[in-house]
């Protein structure tokens, strides 16, 4: 039980003892984003810009085509939104090798409401040539994303939330650029899921069963390049397909997995997520009813 | 390169600016045509070239007025860092010098174009080479309009802020800008004033006389406190037809411009 952006704290920590090339960039909010865990152990290494996100992106971006291992971590609203044409034009047509990650995505933000909860940087992102989209949803996948974005020469994205998340995955599960999770090889349907929603997602599974329903649940963590075959494989293999996100239907995964159905095997998809609206204030699991984003909305599909 | 030099190596260039925005059929040649002496001056003066062993350039260059590309490919051919042959392929389809800087082009240390980018991005590489314990030093050329933008003032506060003074920023101070003046466009005066609350030392000069660029360059070298170096220009310099004309900014030289132009930069 640990959010996604603490597990971030604790991976960048462990890197930064393994690697003194390892710098890393924050906007003021290092203790929200976590980055605050590294700055107490490598105060050299830790550079604030203030409140200054479009700044962010370009200092980072310099260092990174510096040959430094740089991490850039603001809200998600302000790092893909405020400096969104700094992140396509600085750090996409650079090519440059950094990663962005971005904490406080989605709905899951809560309290602090709709100016804080970015439903749009999915979409935003994985528009971005060459742009790499990643998200986890717990501790172990978040630090095994992390270490895979090493591997990775050029720019990452990767979605980072406010929550304690469950724990989905232990060690010995593998992460790879371009691939997914999947849950189960029910034939009944397909619960596509990211992030907050894959543990949602599994509830739903477990309920269906007792309704005779077998589904699997693909959690799509690799946004960008997505798992092309696994989407194509699922609409081939079985009945129902439906996709549930904390983000905007408008370019996320439903959106996603709809260019892949349209493109090899055309098929329904039931997409779940915000409908394009703006969030609100409170909190993010009540907010999630609220939406639809719950495994309710889910069973719903299978009645 | 004496003084003399200096000046025939800038003429040269500017022919070759005005060559390329005429056989592109498009193309910035005002504010390349002004910032000439200031790039003729430190590529080959003041900026070590060289590669270190992580085959980053030693001394590294950021165009943030990205649009001046004219100039600056002009000048990475005259130093030998791209083929004389590649300025035919210009803004072309079939070339790879594109409108605006790419990082693709050899001799290019950051892409940039979309203004009020390009310093953040120079103090990145300056900060780094702190942190490596680098001595080579970055420069950054703005435009004056640029500063219109704000993610220039948060740059100039990170340059304060980490003590940049591995960084020398450069102003084109031609005054002018697309819509027109840049005091009417946008009430922007008082830059000097402007830069040096924001904990820079300014060298104000005259960014048309290769001396004083090159003693400007050198001071803020041995500066300890992070020099912007604010540089007098006149848009257009060198053409008669252009010189202070912002409709310059970004157009095209048809071919009767091109042989006064020529004529007058002999």
């Amino acid at each position: 039980m640990m959010s996604t952006r603490k597990a971030y704290g604790e991976f960048l920590v462990e890197l930064g003892a393994k690697n003194e090339n390892v710098i890393v960039f924050d906007a003021d909010l290092a203790k929200a984003t976590c980055t605050d865990m590294f700055r107490e152990k490598y105060p050299d290494r830790h550079f604030d810009v203030g409140i200054a996100e479009q700044d962010l992106v370009g200092i980072s971006t310099g260092a990174a085509l510096s040959s430094k291992t740089v991490f850039a971590s603001s809200f998600a609203m302000f790092l893909c939104g405020r400096a969104y044409e700094q992140v396509r034009n600085t750090v996409g047509y650079n090519h440059a090798n950094i990663s962005l990650c971005a904490t406080h995505a989605g709905l899951a933000v809560g309290e602090d409401g709709p100016t804080h909860q970015c439903i749009e940087d999915i979409s935003l992102m994985r528009g971005i040539p060459g742009m790499n989209v990643l998200v986890p949803c717990d501790e172990v996948s978040t630090k095994k994303i992390l270490n895979l974005s090493l591997e990775i020469n050029g720019p990452k994205y990767i979605r980072l939330g406010r929550n304690d998340t469950v724990d989905i995955y232990n060690d010995s599960y593998k992460f790879e650029l371009g691939k997914s999770h999947t849950f189960g090889e029910g034939t009944d349907g397909t619960i596509f899921a990211i992030g907050n929603t894959v543990a949602i997602a599994l509830e739903a599974q477990k309920l269906l069963r007792d309704m005779n329903k077998d589904v699997r649940v693909v959690d799509l963590y690799s946004i960008k390049p997505v798992d092309k075959e696994e989407i194509i494989k699922c609409a081939l293999e079985t009945e129902i397909l439906v996709s549930i996100e904390d983000h905007s239907i408008i370019g996320g995964i439903g959106s996603l997995i709809s260019e892949v159905l349209c493109e090899y095997y055309p098929k329904k998809l039931t997409r779940l997520g915000v409908q394009d609206k703006f969030g609100k204030s409170g909190n993010y699991q009540k907010l999630y009813e609220m939406y639809g984003i719950t495994k309710e909305s889910i069973i719903k599909i299978f009645k | 390169m004496d003084k003399i030099n200096l000046e025939l190596k800038a003429k040269q260039i500017r022919r070759s600016i005005v060559k390329l925005v005429h056989d592109s059929k498009s193309g910035h040649p005002g504010g390349s045509l002004s910032a000439t002496d200031i790039l003729t001056v430190l590529y080959n003066e003041v900026m070590n070239l060289g590669l270190d062993e992580k085959s980053n350039r030693i001394d590294k260059f950021v165009l943030s007025k990205g649009h001046a590309t004219a100039l600056y490919y002009s000048i990475l051919a005259s130093v030998g860092l791209i083929n004389e042959e590649d300025l035919k392929g210009y803004r072309k389809y079939d070339g790879f010098l594109e409108g605006h800087p790419s990082n693709k082009i050899p001799g290019v240390d950051s892409s940039s174009g979309s203004l009020g980018q390009g310093l953040s991005v120079a103090c990145g590489m300056a900060l780094a080479k702190k942190i490596d314990k680098d001595s080579g030093y970055v420069y950054c050329l703005l435009g004056d309009g640029e500063l219109e933008e704000g993610q220039i003032w948060e740059a100039f506060m990170s340059i304060n802020k980490f003590k940049l003074n591995n960084l020398i920023s450069i102003i084109d101070y031609n005054g002018l800008q697309i819509d027109g003046n840049i005091t009417h466009v946008k009430a922007l005066d008082s830059i000097k004033e402007k830069v040096q609350s924001f904990g820079l030392e300014v060298i104000e000069i005259d960014g048309h006389d290769v001396e004083q660029i090159l003693n400007a360059l050198n001071n803020a070298k041995k500066s300890n406190i992070p020099t912007c170096i604010i540089a007098k220009t006149v848009k257009g310099k060198g053409v008669s037809f252009m010189e202070n004309k912002a409709e310059w900014h970004g157009k095209a030289i048809n071919d009767e411009e091109y042989e006064i132009a020529i004529k007058e930069l002999v």
